[in-house]
């Protein structure tokens, strides 16, 4: 492995290894323990597969920009929890009601500002008191939550549109919306780190803000820009989702951060900042949605995939470690 | 002579920001509404912290080391379903089933700490990974039912939670006791020291010849140790536990230890800073609903509560309120 070019490709490639590796067990293993009949590989269950990955995935790929930035964001389920109450209660609110189904289009600008606020919110925090990132969004985590509690009390908030629900479940080729909508956003993520001032500032400030603030770069408001895109992605995923649901639970959303997270490790985003690929971050959301599907194919019980998981994630951490032991060393908040 | 006198005064006012900041806001709500601090309130309040107390004890250890410990959640709802379970398992009852459940709890500490403190691995993700592992054990251990004790006349395992020794309840005595345990275990022993260097510098202090990973590796034997006297209290208390019991207390666990004023980024903290927080985080709860206040304006309250009382601090360090970042 003293090959540059051929450990690069191990490093980067590995989550899309992991995930053939899945898929042919899982495949193999189905045949003998499924109880079900249809195979493992079959379309429709891959391209499901997506659209189920779409609410932790869109969140995922906002929180690899504020890790590669060197920060996390924890408030992210409890965001996405508000702007889901926001989208179905103003629904009903009488000038959106004798609007119809004009009120729609609105309804989603109003979560997804609502996502911005709260992000824009963190951002100012995190870049005026110089608080860290981490006690900040723990914080808010706890402050937003208590206002989606605050909101509605410990009731659901219900809307059921059809008009939404059909928009949400239109499909192309398909794919349903909620699947080209992660796709979208991976797309312009994607573009945005690799080919563009912003994305490059992003890896600079992650690798040594020091040396970023020395060449110039505003970090304050380029750390604050990317709280209001997670918090605008955040919003985004509850859009997506409700529109099909029609259905909050003020508890709704709750550990999306833990698996948000978990996503963008696997996919090789440095906890410590100036590392990461939004590429990874989808493959990892991919791998995780891929094995507990697999788990449930081959008849485990729900109980062991998160056994499974989370011990999983410590072996890719211990694995990541012994591939590139340099860079892991002084990985410290 | 005044301005040194004014300026060492200071000092000392900053260091103790957290306390000051707990008797100012105990004036207020006592000013407010007398009840607050009747002694029955202020015991109510005190009982009904002693869990997220004493978990806080043990993550004060592992922060100071210069770790996170988010995984006691998940643990305190193991060890409660497994005091639960084994209690009543006929091979064990009470007085076996306590002491197997520290060992299995421990066990789960010991996992942390060997792949935090030997393997160093990062222990945001392996706690993390740890959380929804255990999480998946409990469940697989219930079968996804909850616990309860069937006959609770016959058995005195409820005096963990219920009980009370000389008018004061035992989990307010426990958490006193363990308070004071573990504060002379950091503050006066060449153990607390070692904690304390490893987490200010982890390379100076290997350098010196301090085992560093047996170090953090204890830490983490100490929260485990403090979780499982948490389930004990919390399945005694109820004489039974759902196995989501302690889901999302990671969160109130770290937000005390932090309002405490530990950093971290390690090295500071003390244990008696950590029981302020805990104390505050209690009587804000208490005080907001005597106010008459929702119930759940309190964590918003919280929230603004945790990063006045982080920038606060950090901010009379650097001399500067604003604008670090530039």
């Amino acid at each position: 492995m003293n090959n540059p070019t051929l450990k690069n490709l191990a490093r980067n490639g590995a989550i899309w290894g992991f995930i053939a590796l899945q898929l042919v067990f899982f495949e193999l293993a189905g045949r003998y323990w499924s109880l079900s009949d249809s195979a493992f590989m079959d379309l429709d269950s891959m391209l499901l597969l997506l659209k189920q990955s779409a609410p932790i995935g869109i969140i995922a790929i906002g929180m690899t920009v504020v890790m590669i930035n060197g920060n996390i964001d924890l408030s992210v389920g409890a965001i996405y929890a508000l702007a889901g109450i926001v989208m179905l209660d103003s629904l009903g609110w009488p000038f959106m009601a004798a609007m119809g189904d004009a009120a729609i289009p609105l309804a989603w600008l109003f979560a997804l500002l609502t996502g911005c606020l709260l992000g824009l919110i963190n951002g100012l925090i995190v870049w005026k008191t110089g608080v860290d990132a981490f006690i900040v969004t723990l914080g808010a985590m706890l402050g937003y939550r208590g206002l989606v509690f605050v909101y509605n009390g410990e009731q659901p908030t219900y809307n059921l549109n059809w008009a939404m629900v059909d928009i949400a479940e239109a499909d192309i080729l398909g794919l349903q919306v909620p699947a080209l909508v992660l796709l979208g956003v991976a797309l312009i993520v994607w573009l945005v780190m690799t080919r563009t001032v912003h994305g490059r500032n992003a890896y600079a400030i992650g690798d040594n803000r020091e040396a970023a603030v020395n060449a110039g770069i505003r970090v304050g408001p380029h750390i604050t820009i990317n709280f209001v895109l997670i918090g605008f992605l955040a919003a985004l995923s509850a859009v997506v989702f409700y529109s099909g649901s029609g259905s909050v639970n003020p508890n709704d959303g709750m550990l999306f951060e833990l698996w948000a997270i978990t996503a963008v490790v696997l996919g090789g985003t440095k906890l410590a900042g100036g590392k990461g690929s939004i590429i990874g971050t989808l493959g990892g959301v991919i791998a995780i949605q891929l094995l507990r599907r697999g788990l449930n194919h081959i008849g485990a019980d729900s109980e062991t995939v998160n056994l499974v998981i989370g011990t999983i994630l410590i072996a890719v951490l211990f694995l990541d470690r012994q591939l590139n032991r340099k860079g892991a060393e002084e990985l410290r908040l | 002579m005044a301005d040194t006198a004014a300026k060492s005064l200071g000092r000392v006012l900053a260091r103790q920001g957290i306390l000051i900041a707990f008797v100012i806001f105990m004036l207020g709500f006592a000013l407010w509404n007398p009840r607050f601090i009747a002694v029955d309130n202020v015991f109510g309040v005190v009982r009904s912290s002693a869990i997220l107390g004493i978990m806080a004890l043990g993550v004060t250890f592992v922060v100071i080391g210069g770790n996170l410990d988010l995984s006691v959640g998940s643990m305190l709802s193991f060890s409660a379903i497994v005091v639960l379970d084994l209690h009543e398992n006929p091979a064990f009852g009470p007085a076996l089933a306590i002491p197997a459940m520290f060992a299995m709890t421990l066990c789960l500490g010991a996992i942390n700490g060997y792949l935090i403190g030997y393997l160093r691995l990062n222990s945001l993700i392996v706690t993390l990974g740890m959380l929804s592992a255990i999480h998946g054990l409990t469940l697989t251990y219930s079968g996804g039912q909850n616990m309860d004790i069937a006959n609770q006349g016959a058995t005195w395992f409820g005096v963990f939670g219920r009980g009370s020794a000389l008018g004061i309840p035992i989990p307010v005595l426990l958490f006193a006791g363990l308070a004071a345990l573990l504060g002379i275990l950091l503050a006066r022993t060449p153990f607390g020291r070692k904690v304390y260097a490893v987490g200010g510098n982890g390379t100076a202090a290997t350098f010196s010849g301090i085992p560093r990973a047996r170090v953090v590796f204890l830490t983490y034997l100490i929260s485990a140790f403090c979780v499982a006297t948490a389930g004990l209290i919390q399945a005694s208390r109820t004489m039974g536990a759902q196995n989501t019991v302690g889901q999302g207390m990671e969160l109130e666990v770290l937000a005390a230890v932090i309002l405490g004023g530990a950093s971290l980024l390690g090295g500071s903290g003390t244990v008696f800073k950590t029981v302020i927080g805990v104390l505050i985080l209690g009587f804000i709860q208490n005080g907001l609903l005597l106010a008459g206040l929702q119930f759940y304006v309190q964590f918003v309250v919280t929230w603004i509560i945790i990063i006045l009382a982080v920038w606060l601090d950090i901010a009379t360090k650097r001399g500067k309120l604003w604008s670090p970042i530039a």
